[in-house]
């Protein structure tokens, strides 16, 4: 490491051009660590489980607006057809798609009272074949009962006596129960009307993904009278393509007096809620790899430049028995230097704008390891950036020391 | 003299032609990235109805829960109750006030060949067309007399009245929706302002609706609820009349003043309003009551998303990088050429003419950058646009403002990237490098 003084004094030559390169690759750093943050982030929540079968689901509309439009019959008949049709697991009529964007919330509560704290819980209302077209798991409790599956008008505000809740939404009323412990608990819903737990699932999403209680949710035993409903379809694997076709063709065959609209699949669905999230990935990706190529071919330009400079120097150390390696080396020697005086300063503005990120987007804080993944990279592009035309230094002919000019 | 500079610089830039190159894509890259994202947040943050925006203010009353505000720390509610809105629409206090809400229909066409369709609506008064200055292709909005006497009629959007009428005058025309036969007054031209100011509570890009019809007949009709409904406290009776008088909030409000002063006179309005409905035993809360006119409410609301401002400061860190690139190497390239400026000042070059070459230099590459740069912003653009599909349709557009501004940040940013490299350079002691020749 002798040769690091000589190094440094060179360096000390073009203080300003070797502290702009160091604070660009500061720079560079700080973009890479929290862009490579924001993707990771957004990765982790667009992985999380929907608890759904969503390869083999999809739903569409269906809209009375004849006078004579009879909604209980249609839907008890449409149902049953649908439920006929070969390659069919289940179907359940439901107010609202998990992941679309739309449905209702209430809140639940261990106390009754106006006044006492309440659980954000979006509502899904299904009946009795629920459970098994979501393709969610009971892992406690039981499923509703087909006789308790009432039905329920436009405006009413009552709720029905049992209900089924995600696994974290008795956890987030109940936090020292179990699952099993949770079947038989009170809640309140609009303040003082109580509601009894008869079943536990593990996992379902609501209806928005960027809701913070997203894996909140209940199931209501009702079908809707509301004029307007969905149907939400399971299929056998592999089925779903054929059968979104067929049931739409079953079901606008007769003219019932209603409209069936948006026939769509989970996966579209999921695409759909989810694309603002791979849109920002895609451009933060698009960003970071430019950002990289840029910093390199700056290197490479600078180091050019400087091996240029210094072409009659570089002739006179050969002359005076620097090796060809010799030469490489303080190049590359120097760039190390340079680079990482740049992530020094890199590692603190990375912090930095992490901290302001937390604080004004409410990013969650990096980890740790991003700090020195993002270091060893960037040397390792500055080592590569430098490596050609240090070479080219090195084969400058010692010859070259004994001209003018 | 100018153009034995720009000769001049040509060929400096030329004999490097690969080391220029590199300025010149980092300097487009680096513009291109910045202008593609700084346009998605000013199409984002333009001012829907630059004309009166500053008179058109937006309603906020907090009917909420005694117990917990609206939102935290003390917000009131961003939409108002069907009630209030038609109580404040009586009153008529402002210069034009107008009570609004979505809802849907199903139209039945009465070609025998064309299917239902389901058309999403308005529910709303007189004034909101001539409020928002809502262009008319034919007809008008309905009157106020429309409004008392709940006339059964419609005010159609463009593509409604092409689909329905095949783009013919309509006026006078029949549309059945919803089962009742409504007579079309009006049909708009193409109107979609950005963001939908009036109602952002489902998405401040959504398209403008396609029906239109009288605020009165929300509850008669019974016409459903397309948007968001809150509710703190439950409604009690079962009946549509009872829903449209609880608590719920799902409709709202604004109001149009001649002069902006007068909202202050309409604010004490508003707080005698809840003051005496406080004695009916509703608004519990203390007077939290909110005038915000159309930029300050999108601002509150925040249409301009999080994501966009967050790529934003992302871009144009990424444009500083790219003008760190270019400083570091205009400035090895021209201490580089230490000798032929020391022999250009032996012979008689002024340090003025030297900087001025030299700045025509960097602004040349400044130029070429912003160009590409441009160039980079359009296909940016259309890239965003197909990233988010529709969410982002009319918001990735460049407009003459944008282009002017990319060009001059282009030539600015890099001539102040070149000048300490300019500096440097005309510093150079002639005598000292020439010597050392």
């Amino acid at each position: 490491m002798s040769e690091l003084g000589p190094i440094f004094r060179a360096l000390l030559r073009n203080k300003v051009g070797a502290f702009l390169l160091a604070l660009q690759i500061a720079l560079t750093m700080t973009i890479m660590v929290n862009a490579i943050h924001m993707i990771e982030n957004r990765s982790s929540m667009m992985a999380r489980p929907s608890g759904l079968d969503e390869a083999n689901q999809f739903y569409l509309s269906s809209n009375g607006y004849a006078e004579n439009f009879n909604e209980r019959a249609v839907v008890e008949e449409d149902l049953r057809n649908i439920r006929a049709l070969p390659g069919i697991v289940d179907v359940t009529q439901i107010n609202a798609i998990p992941l679309s964007g739309g449905g209702w919330s209430m809140g639940l509560q261990t106390e009754p009272g106006d006044d006492k704290p309440s659980v954000g819980v979006a509502v899904y209302f299904v009946d009795d074949h629920g459970i098994d077209a979501f393709g969610v798991n009971l892992i406690a409790g039981e499923n509703f009962n087909p006789t308790e599956i009432t039905y329920r008008q436009r405006n009413e505000q009552g709720w029905p006596q049992n209900i089924i809740v995600t696994e974290a939404m008795a956890k987030e009323l109940f936090p020292d129960l179990t699952p099993a412990q949770a079947i038989g608990q009170t809640t309140y819903i609009a303040g003082d009307e109580p509601m009894t737990i008869t079943g536990v699932i593990d996992q379902l999403q609501a209806p928005w993904v960027g809701w913070s209680g997203v894996e909140r949710v209940m199931l209501v035993p009702q079908r809707t009278e509301f004029r307007s409903s969905r149907y939400f379809i399971r299929t056998e694997p592999g089925q779903r393509d054929r059968m979104m076709k067929a049931v739409e063709e079953m079901l606008v065959a007769e003219d019932r007096g209603r409209l069936i609209r948006n026939v769509r699949t989970m996966e579209e669905t999921r695409d759909d809620s989810y694309r603002s999230y791979s849109a920002l990935q895609t451009i933060l990706w698009i960003i970071v790899i430019i950002l990289t190529i840029i910093t390199a071919l700056g290197i490479v330009g600078m180091v050019t430049f400087s091996v240029n400079r210094r072409r009659k120097q570089i002739g006179t150390r050969r002359a005076l028995g620097a090796s060809r390696f010799d030469i490489m080396k303080h190049f590359m020697l120097e760039n190390f230097l340079v680079t990482s005086v740049g992530l020094v300063l890199g590692v603190g503005s990375s912090i930095a704008l992490n901290i302001w990120l937390v604080d004004a987007f409410s990013l969650p804080r990096i980890g740790w390891y991003y700090i020195p993944v993002a270091m060893v990279i960037l040397w390792v592009v500055g080592q590569a950036a430098v490596f050609g035309p240090a070479r080219k230094a090195s084969q400058i002919s010692p010859a070259l020391a004994t001209r003018t000019a | 003299m100018f153009s034995y500079y720009v000769r001049l610089a040509l060929l400096s830039l030329r004999k490097n032609i690969l080391l220029t190159g590199l300025m010149v894509a980092a300097i487009g890259l680096g513009i291109g990235a910045a202008m593609t994202t700084i346009t998605v947040n000013y199409m984002m943050s333009s001012d829907p109805i630059p004309q009166k925006s500053e008179r058109l203010f937006h309603v906020q009353l907090d009917n909420w829960s005694p117990n917990q505000p609206y939102e935290e720390p003390n917000e009131p509610p961003d939409q108002v109750t069907w009630l209030d809105a038609t109580n404040l629409l009586q009153e008529g206090r402002a210069f034009r006030q107008a009570a609004m809400g979505g809802t849907s229909f199903v139209i039945e066409p009465s070609q025998a060949e064309q299917k239902p369709f389901i058309a999403s609506g308005r529910a709303t008064s007189a004034d909101f067309f001539p409020m928002f200055d809502v262009p008319f292709l034919y007809g008008r909005g309905w009157t106020a007399d429309d409004d008392n006497s709940q006339n059964l009629v419609v005010v159609l959007s463009k593509a409604t009245n092409d689909q329905l009428f095949g783009g013919e005058n309509s006026v006078g025309e029949t549309v059945v929706m919803g089962g009742r036969a409504f007579r079309v007054v009006g049909v708009l031209n193409d109107w979609q302002p950005r963001p939908k100011f009036y109602d952002v509570s489902t998405g401040p890009f959504n398209e403008v609706e396609e029906v239109f019809v009288p605020w009165s007949l929300k509850e008669p009709l019974e016409l459903p609820l397309n948007g968001n409904n809150n509710c703190w406290k439950p409604v009690g009776e079962e009946t549509f009349s009872a829903f449209l008088r609880s608590e719920c909030v799902n409709s709202q409000f604004w109001v149009e003043f001649e002069d902006p002063k007068d909202a202050d006179s309409y604010l004490a309005f508003l707080n005698n309003y809840v003051t005496e409905q406080k004695k009916l035993g509703r608004f519990e809360r203390p007077l939290n009551n909110r005038l915000m006119d159309v930029m300050d409410w999108m601002e509150y609301r925040e249409v301009v998303a999080e994501d966009a401002i967050m790529m934003m400061y992302m871009a144009i860190m990424f444009l500083v990088v790219c003008l760190l690139n270019t400083v570091a190497l205009l400035l090895a390239k021209f201490l580089g050429r230490s000798g032929e400026i020391a022999l250009r000042r032996a012979v008689g070059a002024s340090r003025r003419d030297l900087f001025l070459q030299y700045t025509v230099e960097s602004a040349m590459i400044g130029i070429a950058g912003g160009l590409l740069g441009l160039v980079l912003a359009w296909f940016g653009l259309q890239g965003i646009g197909g990233l988010y599909g529709d969410m982002t349709e009319g918001l990735n557009e460049l407009d003459l403002t944008m282009v002017g501004f990319a060009i001059v940040l282009a030539i600015v940013s890099t001539i102040l990237a070149g000048l300490y490299p300019t500096w440097r350079a005309c510093s150079v002691a002639p005598a000292g490098q020439l010597k050392s020749q």
